[in-house]
């Protein structure tokens, strides 16, 4: 593998980021979509983002369990097309907020709402050209000591606690808490 | 738990409910040895379906990864079908966890095997080891990393066997 890829800090060259690039808390995800424990952590996330603001930057990498969860390639696929139409985290969080309906169709439906090209989309997904990408994001998780979904690591430590916003936010922001 | 350097207590256990598989006859290749304690944890942590996720990283080694826990063979069965796991599972069932004993890793409280990781090279000896808190799913980079180290020493060792 790679081994210029940072495992456990989101690269603002590589990787999907929000927030600020020169935000000094680094938090990075390692998430599937059909993960159910993910959508849950995903509001959570959503509200650190608001309340750190400039402060964060945050990164998020696939790591979908494909055998268990079987719509979670085609999903993180579509994530990363909706990435090259400039749409990453339109379709991130829609997923996330539909993650019952993860079918090609409602995929390409996706896409439709977001004012993508759902037929480039579709045929992106179905020809695979972003599984290297999430297969290099999943071995770097792997390396990284990601032992499951959502597997959170600030400023490149793995976060092992309690998935609530009080403690995330007390693990991100320590001299405040 | 049995420590690098030790020969690999050979044993022969079922995988499925009609087939039998023995340690020695991987030998000529890394195995993965994997003892938990139970099918059927919580599934988005569970370490068996992450070990499933990455057969092709062990694969890079030629290592052969197996499961191994003391339910029985039709419960891994299973397991194995519902998860779509793509590896066999091995039941320490009769008599109860004795192969867990050898290695020294049986949880007699719980009546499990602890979670506990094993890396034997080609020889059959033990090159690795760890055992993992019961609740704490250890991932796969410890076992990469072993066999890599495997690997690195199998290629500065010349015609060594």
């Amino acid at each position: 593998m790679s081994a210029r890829i940072p495992l456990t800090l989101p690269d603002p060259e590589r990787d999907h980021i929000s927030g600020s690039a020169d935000g000094l808390i680094r938090l990075l995800e390692y998430g599937d979509y059909e993960c159910p424990f993910c959508a849950e952590v995903q509001p959570i996330v959503k509200e650190i983002q608001r309340r750190l603001s400039d402060d964060l930057l945050f990164g998020f990498r696939n790591f979908p369990l494909t055998n268990i969860h079987p719509h979670s390639e085609h999903a993180a696929e579509a994530a990363e097309a909706a990435g090259t139409q400039k749409n990453f985290w339109g379709m991130h969080d829609t997923l996330f907020e539909n993650q019952g309906s993860l079918d090609d169709d409602d995929l390409a439906e996706y896409a439709a709402e977001l004012g993508l090209d759902g037929t480039r989309l579709i045929r992106e997904v179905t020809s695979s050209v972003y599984a290297p990408r999430i297969r290099e994001d999943f071995k770097s998780g792997v390396r990284g000591g990601v032992n499951g979904t959502p597997t959170f690591f600030i400023n490149g430590e793995r976060y092992d606690g309690t998935l609530d916003l009080k403690h995330l936010l007390n693990a991100l922001t320590p001299q405040s808490a | 738990m049995l420590s690098p350097g030790t020969q690999a207590p050979d044993f022969t256990l079922r995988c499925t409910p009609d087939q039998s598989v023995s340690l020695s006859e991987l030998r000529g290749q890394p195995v993965v040895l994997a003892f938990y304690p139970a099918d059927w944890s919580p599934v988005c942590g569970d370490q068996m379906a992450l070990y499933n996720e990455t057969l092709d990283e062990f694969q890079e080694f030629q290592a052969e990864l197996i499961g191994i826990s003391v339910d029985g063979a039709w419960c891994h069965d299973a397991f194995a079908k519902h998860n779509k796991l793509h590896f066999p599972l091995l039941a320490d069932f009769e008599p109860k966890g004795a192969v867990a004993r050898a290695y020294g890793v049986y949880d007699e409280k719980d009546g499990t095997c602890e979670r506990a990781l094993f890396v034997i090279d080609s020889d059959g000896i033990i090159h690795w080891s760890y055992v993992s808190p019961t609740g704490v799913n250890p991932g796969a980079n410890g076992i990469l990393s072993a066999l890599e180290d495997l690997r690195t020493k199998s290629e500065t060792t010349p015609a060594a066997k």
